[in-house]
């Protein structure tokens, strides 16, 4: 009997991969600037995306929002009420986007060009783990945590947070009730991601946004 | 729990990587799978079973060899191994290091086929040498 070796060197994602170079071209291309939110169930990805929508659109900018979720389209609701274009994805029960849905979300967006935005907006699954492996062809990962979640979530979830490019911290208006450390917070996310960004925001009072919102007219001319 | 969509990929790769030899029984498959790749090896082993049933990998063994990070340090001017995934500061000088240079790999290395039995020739080929003896 003889057996013999296959060297293979190949991405187990590859053709994830693949798809997602091929958005990020076309994004590139059509001058729009992606950015993919994940956190945990309940961070508040859409709250701030909310308020984010609505205070791009009193700014002029165009902004259209794509939304990951297990079964309802709750959240898609929530957003479009800000005005944006917004379409869900209702992944039915798969832990995580990847960039084949993206794709095909794109397709029969009705309204929505791509070459006509400014920002796309991609709410991914809540998760802190099944999303860091998918690239959806975005230049900017954020990645969220709130104030109720716990300062060790970065060292707790670092493959996550390791691949972010932004990180946002949540509900800062609950900050004092929660008891929320913020040095410790803060130094977490940089021993595992150093020299990340680092946003501290509360769409309830709207505190962090401007800062926010100047980062990413910032990005987007890059 | 994506560890079954990622076994999926696996044998999905691995199934077109093999096409080449018709008949070939896949005995083993190994990963270089880096330490940030979010990927649990007991929840992987667990659904390779599962995701090789009724494919050519049914009953192969696959193989994890995990990789630890190593993060350029700008100031040692080296590449260093970083113990765990909690803090990546360089080892000799204790900075903080952003440039990673190992640890997000999810990879397949290589795959080991095991030919069909060269059925006809390989027997009479045995015959003759018989019959010479
Ligand atoms: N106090 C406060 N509550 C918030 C804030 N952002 C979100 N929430 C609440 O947190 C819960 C989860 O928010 P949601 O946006 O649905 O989280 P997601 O699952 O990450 O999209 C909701 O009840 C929100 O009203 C905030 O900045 N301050
Ligand atoms: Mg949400
Ligand atoms: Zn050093």
């Amino acid at each position: 009997m003889t057996t013999r070796i296959v060297e293979l060197r190949r991405g187990i994602l590859k053709k994830n991969d693949e798809l997602a170079a091929g958005l990020r071209d076309r994004f590139t291309s059509a001058g729009v600037l992606v950015l993919n939110l994940v956190s945990s169930p309940g961070t508040g990805k859409t709250a701030f995306l909310e308020r984010t929508l609505c205070e791009l659109r009193g700014r002029g900018k165009h902004a259209a929002a794509l939304v990951g979720d297990l079964e309802t389209d709750n959240d898609a609701r929530r957003l479009a009420a800000s005005g944006a274009p917004v379409r869900q994805i209702n992944t039915h029960g798969i832990c995580h986007l990847d960039a084949e849905m993206v794709g095909k979300h794109l397709e029969g967006w009705e309204g929505v060009a791509l070459a006509g935005l400014d920002y796309l907006f991609i709410e991914n699954v809540g998760n802190l783990v099944c999303p860091s492996s998918y690239d959806l062809g975005e230049r900017i990962r954020v990645v969220l945590l709130s104030v109720t979640e716990g300062e060790d979530k970065p060292l707790k979830y670092p493959g996550l947070f390791n691949s972010a490019d932004a990180a946002v911290i949540t509900k800062i208006d609950l900050a004092g009730p929660c008891g929320f450390d913020r040095e410790v917070a803060l130094r977490n996310i940089n021993e595992v991601r150093p020299g990340i960004r680092v946003f501290e925001t509360s769409a309830k009072t709207g505190a962090g946004m401007d800062e926010w919102l100047t980062y990413l007219a910032e990005q987007r001319t890059r | 729990m994506h560890e079954l969509s990622i076994a999926a990929s696996i044998v999905e790769a691995v199934t077109e990587s093999a096409a080449p030899y018709p008949g070939a029984r896949v005995k083993e498959v190994r990963l270089r799978v880096g330490a940030l790749a979010s990927v649990i090896e007991d929840s992987l082993q667990f659904c390779w079973q599962l995701a090789t049933e009724d494919t050519p990998l049914t009953g192969s063994v696959l193989v994890i060899n995990k990789l630890p990070v190593i993060v350029h340090c700008e100031a040692c001017g080296v590449d260093a191994e970083i113990d765990g995934v909690q803090s990546f500061r360089c080892p000799r000088c204790g900075e903080l290091a952003a440039d990673l240079r190992q640890g997000r790999e999810l990879e397949i290395e290589s795959i080991e086929l095991e030919d069909p039995e060269p059925a006809q020739p390989g027997a009479g080929a045995r015959e003759q040498a018989e019959e010479r003896i």
